[in-house]
């Protein structure tokens, strides 16, 4: 027999159900503990959701927040947050520094006189600055950002848990929007706590993290439903056990390829878009715990319908389990 | 039993030499661009030059040479989202109806009394009337100048609505006109943007109408988001006034009929012109950057044949008088008429530079924005931090490949080289689609791409996880094969379906570099599930057919 790389052992038997209650109330927990945080930290919103400016700095020389910051002062931009970038993948020679201009009263967009004279004044320290990008947003567009993006996170819940309630029976629709609202608030959660910059392409991030979630959810889903045809009379837990046993190697697999994907961009991919490829690397990792965990948990606690033998009474979803 | 037909073999090899095909002008990225650049400057200019057969000749025409177009934030340009100030219009129309409807009810004067123009919200116009008695009467006038509204939903209904509160006449644009109108100023201001953009030449540039009264404009390669404000900013409305005096006094008000500008190179100067235009600049022909006789920069103009005949009657009449020329509520010059001017032609001077005379001269050609536009979103990407991002990706896609490739092959052995042929041809059809239809790679699409390098393996994991779940009950290597698709099918499908439909609201929903991610992304899945399914599949069942192994390990 050819050599065979086998991350997980041909056959399992592990009881994944055995802590039941503690990754249960440990996942409900989490959940809460994300949200709270949220709440009481905020998240560090960017210009997309706030308004603003964003100035980025090029220079072959250190970057001295401080003087940067005296530079800008005398121009009363209101509050500005100056940060330097650091990233492996820069150059020896290339400093790199954010500025963030709080949105200024009465306009939409900044004015370019207003970043003239902070280029100048920006120059004016550092003569060999070059500046790569200057983003503006309005308060108008970005009060109808937050609304798009929270209408999209929505949408996109409402319209999986649709399809999976078509699919499958409304019990596994439940535990599968149960688990994407866990990865969900657990990924904002992390960006609260750490004060990571929460701009659109984190709303993109979440929404990959959905379809990746679901992904895994409905593989093993599909599983179950299969085994419950197959052995009409197991227990359901029993079931689920079997279920996540047997497609826990393509499981580990395909988060493995996935994981090792995103950690080569969250390594070589840039600072540019670390923050969205950072949430997609947590979000892979939450969501693989939260499909056999979170979702199997809620099925396992709603029961579900053990007549499968019996095909073809009515369309499918219109039927209720007896919960146990 | 892992037979396959031949006709579903030839088309699913043509599939994928089409996929490989389409994408072969990204891998020559910069030569297939200059050769497309070529064709364009050649077709659009009628004849072709050297430099351009040149740049032709790099890139073979036979060959497909669609390329992916760089998003902003991979190019570098500039990005605006303005909006279209369309009540300013209202205002326009209200000022223009002033005059008609003052006639009008002048003829009524025996019935209703003095009217004069009140003050009131610029989007209406309102009137009193001497004697309110008799409002029904002034009414009925006012609505006489009405005329139907003419579009597709408001046919029959009037533009105008005539209203009366206590002494005042009040009218008003209706619904439907101010539906059709606003409509009309988006077309225009669009119309106009693309020529003032097109006149500076750059390549591909997005203009594109977004909600009710956005556009958003997206430039590649320019140097910023101020420069192209600068542009297209600027209404341009250009007009020839009768000038009545000049003073000092900015804050004077203005007798009816009159108003009050201030003069644009003298400062503290104003001029009090009577407020109706003789010609505008929309009777304008053509408009190009000259010198005066004293070798100062200038704007040479030639209105058509109504202008022209305006301005020379115009002209005959107020010999002596000075005639200002105003450019967006400034004063650029006001000379004397010295004689009759039958031509139709004329210069501006004034404190130009070359530069701002041909600007000058361009947004005069492109014609009047409608309307006053506000600037809600600007972001300059410099070019260089594209090309970092560039660079950034392609070793992260590089370094993932080989990493999920090395694992497909270890966990799997010969079936893990089918698979990463597989995502070899998926990777260039991603490409090759994208090319096709002429989509936009951005900074978070081209994440999209390494994301989908590991999750287009899932596909073929199941698969592969599957036939050896089959193997173990042993009914032998083609049964197991063939069971092993089969029943891994109804997962795959679920699975992708489920992502499909969050890629296909960020589609929809999203904007920018985040619909550039939910295109590939929604690339991706369909070509992933397209190579994973029916390309392994083939590779698999030639092998078996050939081999013939008794028994097989994946």
């Amino acid at each position: 027999m050819a050599f065979r790389l086998k991350l997980v052992p041909e056959k399992t038997n592990i009881d994944f159900f055995r802590w039941q209650a503690v990754t249960f109330w440990g996942s409900i927990a989490l959940v809460l503990a994300a949200i709270v945080l949220t709440i009481v930290m905020g998240l560090n919103f960017g210009i997309d959701f706030r308004g603003g400016t964003t100035i980025r700095t090029e220079s072959t020389q250190a970057v001295d927040v401080g003087a940067y910051r005296a530079a800008v002062a005398p121009l009363n931009l209101g509050d500005v947050s100056i940060t330097e970038v650091f990233d492996p993948t820069f150059r020896e020679d290339q400093h790199v520094a954010m500025l963030r201009i709080q949105a200024q009263e009465g306009d939409e967009a900044i004015t370019p006189e207003v970043i003239a004279k902070v280029e100048a004044a920006l120059q004016g320290v550092d003569p060999s600055i070059t500046f790569l990008s200057v983003e503006s947003v309005g308060p108008k567009v970005s009060g109808e950002l937050i609304r798009t993006a929270i209408l999209s996170v929505l949408a996109g819940t409402a319209a999986i848990c649709f399809y999976i309630w078509l699919r499958f029976e409304w019990q596994f629709a439940v535990g599968a929007v149960v688990a994407l609202v866990h990865d969900i608030a657990l990924t904002i959660g992390i960006f609260s706590l750490f004060q990571l910059k929460f701009d659109l392409t984190i709303i993109a991030a979440l929404l990959t993290i959905l379809g990746y979630s679901i992904n895994d959810t409905v593989v093993v889903f599909d599983r179950l439903r299969e085994n419950l045809i197959k052995y009409k009379t197991t227990p359901l837990r029993d079931l689920c056990n079997l279920s996540v046993n047997e497609t826990l190697s393509r499981t580990v697999m395909t988060s493995g390829t996935t994981l090792i994907a995103l950690i080569a961009l969250l390594v070589f991919g840039g600072d540019v878009i670390r923050g969205f490829v950072f949430a997609m690397t947590w979000g892979v990792i939450v969501g693989t715990y939260s499909s056999v965990y979170v979702a199997k948990n809620v099925i396992l606690m709603l029961g579900v319908k053990r007549d499968w033998g019996k095909k073809d009474d009515g369309p499918a979803g219109t039927q209720f389990a007896n919960v146990k | 039993m892992l037979h396959i037909p031949l006709w579903k073999r030839i088309v699913i090899g043509g599939l994928c030499a089409l996929g490989l095909l389409t994408a072969l002008p990204n891998a020559f990225y910069a030569r297939a661009e200059r050769h497309n650049d070529a064709v364009v400057a050649a077709e659009r200019a009628g004849f072709e030059t050297e430099a351009q057969a040149a740049d032709r000749a790099l890139w073979p025409s036979w060959l497909p040479s669609a390329i992916v177009n760089l998003g902003l934030d991979l190019r570098g340009g500039a990005h605006l989202l303005a909006e279209v100030q369309v009540a300013d219009v209202y205002k326009a129309r209200m000022d223009a109806l002033w005059p008609e409807m003052r006639r009008a009810l002048a003829e009524a004067r025996g019935e209703i009394g003095g009217i004069r123009r009140a003050p009131s919200d610029p989007s209406e116009l309102r009137i009193q009337i001497e004697k309110p008695e008799a409002m029904a009467k002034a009414v009925e006038v006012a609505r006489g100048l009405a005329s139907p509204v003419v579009t597709l939903t408001g046919v029959g209904q009037s533009d105008l609505e005539v209203t009366a509160e206590g002494n005042e006449l009040i009218i008003r644009l209706s619904e439907a006109e101010r539906a059709a109108t606003d409509d009309r100023t988006m077309q225009q201001s669009l119309e106009i943007i693309r020529r003032r953009v097109d006149e500076v030449g750059t390549r591909e540039p997005t203009i594109q109408r977004e909600g009710a009264d956005r556009i958003l404009i997206q430039v590649p390669g320019i140097g910023s988001a101020s420069e192209l404000k600068d542009l297209i900013g600027t209404t341009a409305q250009l007009t020839f006034q009768p000038v009545v005096g000049r003073g000092t006094d900015g804050s004077a008000i203005a007798k009816p009929g009159q108003e009050i500008l201030p003069s644009l190179d003298e400062q503290g100067v104003f001029y009090t012109l009577e407020d109706t235009p003789v010609v505008t600049g929309e009777e304008l022909t053509d408009a190009r950057p000259d010198f005066d006789q004293n070798g100062r920069p200038a704007v040479s103009f030639r209105f058509n044949p109504t202008g022209a005949r305006k301005f020379g009657d115009y002209t005959a009449a107020n010999v002596g008088q000075l005639f200002a020329i105003v450019l967006d509520n400034e004063v650029i010059s006001a000379p004397r008429i010295n004689q009759h001017i039958p031509g139709g032609s004329g210069i501006i001077t004034g404190n130009f530079t070359v530069e701002t005379s041909t600007q000058l001269a361009v947004l005069l050609r492109a014609g009047a924005l409608p309307a006053k536009m506000n600037f809600l979103e600007e972001r300059t990407i410099g070019p260089e931090l594209g090309q970092d991002s560039i660079d950034a990706g392609r070793i992260a896609a590089a370094v993932g490949f080989v990493a999920v490739v090395a694992l497909m092959i270890a966990s799997y052995g010969l079936f893990g080289v089918f698979a990463t042929i597989a995502l070899t041809i998926n990777m260039a059809m991603i490409f090759g689609i994208l090319s096709s239809i002429g989509a936009t790679l951005t900074l978070p699409g081209i994440a999209g791409i390494v994301l989908t390098i590991g999750m287009a393996v899932d596909a073929n994991v199941l698969v592969f996880e599957r036939i050896r779940e089959e193997l173990r009950t042993a009914k032998g290597a083609a049964r197991a094969i063939e069971l092993g698709y089969e029943k891994a099918m109804s997962a795959i499908i679920d699975a992708n379906i489920t992502t499909f439909i969050t890629a296909l609201i960020l589609f929809f929903l999203g904007s920018g570099p985040v619909k550039g991610f939910a295109v590939t992304l929604v690339v991706g899945l369909v070509t992933s599930v397209f190579t994973a399914i029916y390309v392994t599949r083939v590779m698999v069942a030639a092998w078996f057919d050939r081999k013939r192994p008794k028994s097989i390990t994946v």
